[in-house]
């Protein structure tokens, strides 16, 4: 029985997870790193998320979207309601048309999305060369997601290595697919001012916003993996008590 | 479900309901007393897990239309509205998301233990014929669900997938349009994607009683492959099958759940979180992991089959329904075999070098950009060119792609060995455990990109030796063995074996 078992389990896992594997192509093998997210208990670290978003307002908002999340959602951060309020009316939104039939402008809400740098895609990629994608998705989007953003983030060069061109406005970074991309290296040593004592460096920088960008495409992963738990003791004490009960069924059976 | 001889209940209200409509009757005589082989392995479990999951997939799958938008433009964010938003979306999301592989992995299971256990056999074929079909129902059903989150994937496994039908000669075109609704992957795709999404569900629970129902005339098989001789090869279905299905579905939702909770995205595909752009090709399009094998024999035929190959395919076939399906050849003599072998052979052999000599590296060409020595020879004789092929690669990998599916429908006929189990099958068992083996090759070419090679070896060849196997197994394998395999002595009956295994046990203990 022991025996069968285990092959049926083989049998599920090879099924599962085998075919899974989908490789990541033409850029260097990422660095891992050791996220706080990680495991089944793993949590986001609350910290590193508020570094992680002020270096999202600072930096990568000035031609990254982030349409699908709201002010509102930053309370997960650690942000209070009065704190969100005063993010959010930082930028103008376009509303209306009012009772006269105007558009009128107004301060942004904790109900309004993270404010676009664009008006649209045509917009941001006559600006950009191309278009820069919207990060609310990212760390799910790319393969490795937040060793994915960290490596690109720091996997910047100067100049390309020996035989390779590159035409103007473009950039090489090791860890791209293809080693070619539009962006500029966007992050570097001592830019944006941290108020808690944590070093100003390009590391520090990059895995903050890795993890403000995993929070951002997953935010209901601490609830996720807390359920889990509950439901995989549950289902271990059920299939116990069934095991039980079949075993004493089955007693009498031959 | 006839209602003449009837016992009364109890209860008033199952009494007054039961003497009107006898349903507490039927589902006592279907599911309380019905009569099952009393020696059934855990492999067993996975009809009732598959019908779990189907039932599971209907729950969530109604929830999650209720907030879902089948427009181009929002039905990627109404996804993410359902995941971020909606109370508990993200959890009915994943369980839908993660639901429709484990459906695959139970049913999957399910067929191989069939297959093992020759449950497609006689009197079960009609029973057979019904899963086959229902197998083929999700695979429509799978496939049109992963189109409607509107990610990459979706529009480019949609485009790729639907493109295949432009391989059918006069129809083809015709038919991609009707299915798409348009020339291309577009809004009105998506529109009766979603239509038939939600209607294909209840057309496979449709067939699923039916299924149910075969199952309920004929008896189950069992792991011996015997049939039952009376009272004592049985238990009643419940308390005996329903304490242990009950069992082995927790065991099953506990690895799912591990799915749902701590890996829910590792089945999918990244490219799917991007919303889909008909202007961005992603680097290698591949279809979810439970059609990889099929994706790989779709693949695998890399050549187009001119008059030479066709005809020489023709003339291998006469020879093995002549030689291998029938015990006696009707219309050929020996001598007449061996020579359609030898053209059949030597005709398959010209085609395909002469169709592979244009596909060829260039350096073999010479200066005036004419073929050399043998290619230059095969080049010139009539019908040889790819335009001339009646049968192109694309519509080659078609055929076998739903060829392979076929197999399942006429498998019954296939193999016609009267032992059923593969217990005492050894020669079946060995293959059939390779095809297992080939089926999971296949899969993992299927997941590789088309020019990719491991060890050195370019993965088509890999494809086309799995499809080769695959096909060889059912038209050539299965037949032989029908006619040659001899089986290890039968048990008596299933109440023998059963005591006989418990005196081992306890002789051990």
């Amino acid at each position: 029985m022991t025996r069968r078992f285990a092959l049926l389990m083989t049998f599920v896992l090879t099924f599962g997870t085998g075919m899974a594997a989908y490789a990541s192509e033409g850029g260097e093998p990422l660095i891992r790193q050791s996220w706080s997210f990680n495991g089944p208990t793993g949590t986001y670290d609350r910290a590193a998320l508020q570094r992680g978003y002020k270096i999202y307002r600072e930096v990568c908002s000035a031609c990254h979207s982030m349409k699908l999340v709201y002010y509102r959602n930053l309370e997960a951060l650690g942000y209070n309601e009065e704190q969100i309020k005063n993010i959010a009316k930082d930028y103008t939104y376009m509303d209306g048309p009012n009772d006269e039939g105007e558009m009128f402008e107004r301060p942004g809400l904790p109900s309004d999305p993270f404010k676009s740098p664009y008006e649209n895609d045509k917009q941001a990629a006559a600006a950009n060369n191309a278009v820069p994608p919207d990060l609310s998705l990212i760390a799910k989007a790319r393969p490795g997601g937040p060793d994915y953003i960290f490596s690109l983030l720091t996997g910047f060069e100067e100049h390309p290595p020996e035989g390779h061109t590159l035409l103007p406005g473009q950039h090489w970074n090791h860890y791209m697919p293809g080693h070619v991309l539009a962006m500029a290296p966007p992050l570097s040593d001592g830019q944006v001012t941290y108020e808690d004592g944590t070093p100003q460096t390009l590391e520090q920088y990059a895995r903050d916003v890795a993890q403000f960008l995993m929070w951002a495409a997953d935010p209901y992963m601490e609830e996720r993996k807390r359920t889990g738990i509950k439901v995989i003791l549950f289902l271990l004490v059920f299939a116990g008590v069934m095991y039980t009960l079949k075993k004493k069924i089955w007693a009498d059976a031959h | 479900m006839a209602s003449g001889e009837r016992e009364p209940f109890q209860n008033t209200v199952v009494e007054w309901i039961d003497s009107r409509m006898p349903i507490f009757t039927m589902l006592q005589k279907e599911y309380g007393v019905f009569p099952a082989p009393k020696n059934f392995n855990y492999f067993w479990n996975f009809g009732a897990i598959a019908m779990f999951m189907l039932a599971t997939m209907i729950a969530t799958g109604i929830v999650l239309a209720m907030h879902y938008t089948a427009n181009t433009h929002m039905a990627f964010d109404s996804v993410e509205r359902i995941m971020r938003d909606v109370n508990g979306g993200w959890l009915i999301r994943y369980i839908h998301m993660n639901g429709a592989s484990f459906f695959f992995i139970a049913v999957y299971i399910h067929i191989f233990r069939g297959m093992y256990y020759g449950s497609y056999k006689k009197p079960r074929e009609l029973l057979w014929i019904l899963g086959a079909l229902i197998f083929l129902l999700m695979m429509a059903t799978a496939f049109m669900g992963y189109v409607l989150p509107w990610g990459q994937m979706s529009l480019w496994g949609a485009t790729v997938i639907t493109g295949f039908f432009t391989a059918i000669p006069y129809v083809g075109e015709s038919i991609q349009t009707l299915l798409l609704g348009g020339f291309s992957v577009e809004n009105p795709t998506l529109t009766r994607f979603f239509a038939l999404h939600y209607l294909l569900p209840f057309v496979i629970f449709a067939v699923v009683f039916l299924h149910i129902w075969a199952l309920h005339v004929t008896g189950s098989n069992n792991p011996l492959g015997i049939d039952t001789k009376g009272p004592q090869d049985t238990l009643p279905f419940h308390p005996y099958y329903t304490v242990k299905d009950t069992f082995g579905l927790l065991v099953f939702l506990m690895i799912y759940c591990v799915f749902i909770f701590f890996m829910p995205d590792i089945l999918g595909h990244p490219d799917n979180y991007t919303k889909a752009n008909p202007l961005v090709t992603p680097a290698h399009i591949v279809p979810e992991w439970y059609f990889l094998p099929f994706y790989a024999i779709l693949r695998a035929i890399t050549f187009n089959m001119n008059l030479y190959f066709i005809v020489g395919l023709v003339f291998l076939f006469v020879l093995i329904v002549e030689f291998i399906w029938r015990k006696k050849p009707v219309y050929l003599s020996a001598s007449a075999g061996w020579a359609m072998l030898v053209i059949g052979g030597f005709l398959i052999l010209t085609g395909f070098t002469g169709d592979s000599c244009q596909r060829i590296d260039p350096k073999w060409l010479d200066e005036n950009g004419g073929f050399k020595g043998l290619c230059g020879a095969l080049q010139s004789l009539p019908g040889m060119s790819a335009a001339a092929a009646p049968i192109s690669a694309k519509l080659g990998g078609v055929l076998a792609m739903f060829g392979s599916v076929a197999m399942l429908f006429v498998l019954p006929w296939l193999d016609t060995h009267p032992v059923r189990s593969a217990r005492y099958r050894p020669l079946y068992k060995l293959f059939f455990l390779l095809l297992v083996v080939m089926f999971l090759v296949l899969g993992y070419v299927g997941s590789q990109p088309a020019d990719a090679s491991l060890l050195g070896i370019p993965l088509i060849y890999l494809g086309l030796a799995g499809t080769g196997y695959y096909f060889g197994y059912f038209l050539v394998l299965l037949p032989l063995l029908s006619r040659f395999e001899k089986t290890k002595p039968l048990p008596e009956s299933i109440h023998q074996a059963v005591l006989s295994k418990q005196i081992k046990v306890e002789a051990k203990i």
